[in-house]
């Protein structure tokens, strides 16, 4: 025993540092999370300027336009090529990464927020947790994409119904963890000793019951946000997301589709990005799982 | 094979991680089995005697490894065998038997394929003659009609039957060794009077060499022929049984001999302080009933009495699912009685809702079995004493002083606030939820299993810890347990229960010298090591305080 008294906290900060998944799937997508914040300082030009002339034209093409202030003609480079009403399909990319980390972000929060309220209830209060998990028993059979099809066309299309399209299926999935995890939890010793203690059902809630949950709901969170960066993805690509002349990795890929065989950097580059990110955030959370979750951690 | 030895362990020393608390998890351990021979290896948690097993079975997990010694099974060393020896030696030389019969089994398959899949493994027998084995074997180990039992899954029998399953699998090949490790821990005492009985049998019966792994006495001196001391890794003692049993010359034997309660119940005079909570007609069922089909309902407790005064320990003793717990349960209003009356102090608290029960709350506190799930781990020690007194609106510096003070009682240092459960041994977690408990000033204490989880030694000083405060606080005490010695030195008056009913109550001492009802007698009669003498008083303040 040594006299110091390190924290449950503490002590999984050291087991994350040491975790290689943790670490490399963290550096990915710190990375990615540069490239959205700084993107206008990344050599970008306005992500939405159309230039006819140049459209369709392959990586690292380049050509000189006349500067609308100076007058001076200057040289400017498509690095990743053009589409086909001549964007930048690198400062598109680069510019949809604000997109898809804003919907992957909102998405999970809110899912989360909400799965956490509703789990919880059902977990801890008996007679409502026939009622919840029927209700969330049904979102769960509907199909997550056809979901999101119909939030879409109820409301125009735009980022906030985008990710209430997303959110409303992942919500289930979040309320099935957190109630698991209440069920469990408030059988345990000590918790009981909190209800001969006298401790209020609120207090012993957000003292006792819930911290337990928020290391598995970081894990889930992790995997909301990988999954709905590929969800809007898909909705953008078929078309029915976020509006076209938005960069998002889906639009880009969307508008790639017609000439894919003739230019196909305007899906390969932004689907590459798109891959390394899922992976990055699948790989952050699974690390993150075996460092939060004591019964993943390695034994010594 | 004509070894003088089954078994002969020399030098083994086997080696922890870096960073653990001592170097070796053992070291330099030497003994040996003899055929038709019963060695027990005995120690309380932590002394190595599970390493030592598995080290001889070649099971040590890969972070331990062997550092030096033998470990010669008819002069061949399973140290060095290599991994597809080791499997063809596992079962037909040695076989093991362990603690939990519910999970070394596998449930999805029967138990009779579960036999025959060992012989299927090491012999050249036909289908039939695997199944005509097995029901043989099982007969052997006096399960009730093998015919049909051949075909049952694990979940049909009872822990015990799993267990007999368990030895007929070990023994169906006639292994010159068996390996036990604390294979009757997680049974009821009458079913583990059995399950020794029948190993005893086998081993005499065949000639089997057995090495018998455990942490209770009274099972030790039930069955041993030699036995090995450990701890921390080292053997302290070794010898026949009479030997070590009376004549214990290691002080760790010693203390170990002395910490292990008495059968024998010490003289107590009867309290006579006013009634702190009496129970009446108190019943709980499970189930639902339904007039579609057929009730299923669960009496787990039935029209149950009883009552404790002040300055008095009552205890219930009972097996699993005689309702010594729900009772329990049901006085602290952890679960809600189904009908009957709980009065404190003449306030009924049976079927008063729980915000009118909250302000009663305080007068009932409960330490549990479990001392690892007792505290929240995500709470500093300081964070979870004071949460009780501060709920009924004590201030937080008064209640920390409080609890500083209670932890000098405990045993405890007041700084060990600060810290966190994890930084604590399962004995001084004990002392902690018993402090915990003792903040709001209770009324009544249940302590349910409270000590049975804790190693001998750790638990004769829990024991007398609750015993102090009883006397100090004047605690009308009830005292939930399976364990027979525990109960003889501790409680003032016994309950016994079975099967959701008290089937006899009266003073401890009384209900051990002249039990009434035959299950009592049974209870008492199962009880392992009745011909050793072992502990002392354990409770010298009980005596002072009657």
């Amino acid at each position: 025993m040594s006299s110091v008294a390190i924290s449950p906290a503490r002590q999984t900060m050291r087991r994350m540092a040491q975790n290689t998944s943790v670490m490399f799937g963290g550096f990915l997508v710190l990375l990615v999370v540069l490239m959205a914040l700084l993107a206008p300082y990344l050599g970008t030009r306005d992500p939405s300027g159309i230039s006819p002339k140049d459209r369709n034209q392959p990586p690292g093409y380049e050509t000189t336009v006349r500067d609308r202030d100076t007058g001076q003609r200057v040289t400017v480079e498509y690095r990743l090529g053009s589409d086909t009403l001549g964007r930048d399909v690198y400062s598109r990319v680069v510019y949809g990464a604000r997109i898809s980390l804003i919907v992957g972000v909102s998405v999970a929060t809110i899912a989360i927020v909400i799965g956490m309220v509703i789990g919880v209830l059902a977990g801890y209060v008996r007679w409502l947790d026939g009622i919840i998990m029927r209700v969330m028993d049904g979102l769960m059979a509907i199909p997550a994409i056809l979901l999101a099809i119909a939030v879409v066309s109820l409301f125009s299309a735009g980022l906030l119904s985008v990710i209430i399209a997303i959110v409303v299926p992942e919500v289930p999935r979040v309320v099935r963890l957190v109630r698991s995890i209440v069920l469990s939890i408030r059988e345990e010793p000590y918790v009981e000793a909190a209800i001969t203690a006298g401790t209020r059902t609120p207090t012993l809630l957000v003292r006792h019951v819930l911290p337990n949950t928020i290391a598995p709901l970081i894990v889930q969170g992790t995997f909301i946000v990988a999954s709905a960066i590929i969800v809007e993805a898909i909705l953008s690509f078929l078309g029915i997301g976020i509006p076209p002349e938005i960069p998002t990795w889906g639009n880009i890929m969307a508008e790639g589709r017609s000439v894919f065989q003739l230019y196909p950097h305007n899906i390969l580059y932004p689907g590459i990005i798109l891959a390394i990110t899922v992976l990055a955030v699948n790989m952050l959370g699974d690390g993150l799982r075996d460092t939060l979750d004591p019964r993943f951690a390695k034994r010594v | 094979m004509d070894q003088k030895y089954v078994l002969e362990v020399s030098g083994l020393t086997v080696a922890l991680p870096k960073n653990a608390d001592r170097p070796n998890a053992v070291e330099n351990i030497s003994f040996t089995v003899a055929p038709g021979e019963i060695v027990c290896v005995v120690g309380e948690s932590g002394s190595g005697k599970s390493v030592t097993a598995s080290a001889v079975m070649g099971l040590l997990p890969d972070a331990l490894r062997p550092k030096g010694g033998k470990t010669l099974l008819q002069g061949e060393d399973t140290l060095t065998a290599e991994k597809s020896r080791l499997r063809d030696l596992r079962g037909t030389r040695m076989a093991m038997i362990f603690q939990e019969p519910m999970t070394a089994l596998n449930p999805v398959t029967r138990v009779g394929e579960q036999i025959a899949e060992v012989l299927e493994i090491h012999t050249s027998m036909t289908a039939a003659e695997r199944r005509q084995r097995a029901i043989e074997i099982m007969e052997a180990v006096h399960l009730p009609d093998p015919e049909k039992m051949v075909d049952a899954f694990p979940h049909q029998l009872s822990g015990g039957q799993r267990q007999r399953i368990m030895i007929a699998m070990a023994l169906v090949l006639d292994p010159a060794l068996l390996i036990a490790d604390e294979p009757t821990t997680a049974l009821d005492v009458t079913t583990q009077a059995q399950i020794l009985k029948l190993i005893k049998e086998m081993q005499e019966r065949r000639g089997t060499g057995v090495l018998f792994i455990t942490h209770d006495f009274g099972v030790v001196a039930e069955i041993a022929d030699r036995i090995v001391v450990m701890q921390h890794g080292r053997i302290v003692e070794y010898g026949d049984r009479d030997d070590v049993l009376r004549r214990p010359k290691a002080p760790y034997t010693q203390m170990l001999m002395a910490s292990v309660p008495s059968m024998t119940p010490p003289e107590r005079s009867a309290k006579t302080g006013e009634t702190a909570v009496e129970v009446k007609t108190l019943n709980k069922v499970y189930g639902k009933t339904s007039w579609l089909s057929k009730d299923r309902i669960v009496h787990a407790v039935q029209d149950v009495d009883l009552m404790v005064r002040k300055g008095e320990t009552l205890g219930i003793v009972g097996e699993s699912g005689s309702g010594k717990s729900t009772v329990a349960r049901c006085i602290a209003r952890l679960i809600d009685p189904t009908s009957g009356s709980i009065s404190l102090h003449g306030t009924e608290i049976a079927t008063i809702s729980q915000s009118q029960l909250r302000p009663h709350r305080r007068k009932v506190q409960i330490v549990f079995q479990d001392p690892y799930r007792s505290l929240n781990p995500r709470r500093t020690i300081g964070q979870s004493l004071v949460e009780a007194p501060m709920n009924f609106g004590m201030a937080e510096a008064q209640a920390l002083k409080i609890a500083r003070d209670l932890m000098e009682l405990v045993g405890l240092s007041g700084d060990a606030l600060e810290r966190y459960p994890h930084q604590f041994s399962g004995g001084q977690r004990q002392r902690i939820c018993i402090a915990r408990a003792l903040a709001v000033e209770p009324e009544v204490l249940i302590a349910d299993e409270a000590v049975s989880a804790l190693d001998v030694s750790v638990q004769a000083q829990v024991l007398k810890l609750l015993d102090d405060i009883r006397v100090k606080y004047n605690l009308a005490m009830l005292f939930i347990t399976h364990d027979l010695r525990v109960a003889a030195q501790i409680c003032d008056r016994l309950i016994v229960m079975q099967k959701g009913v008290i089937v006899e109550h009266g003073p401890t001492r009384a209900v051990y010298q002249n039990p009434q009802h035959p299950y009592t007698r049974l209870l008492l009669d199962a009880a392992p090591g009745q011909g050793m003498t072992f502990g002392s008083e354990i409770a010298p303040a009980a005596a002072q305080g009657s």
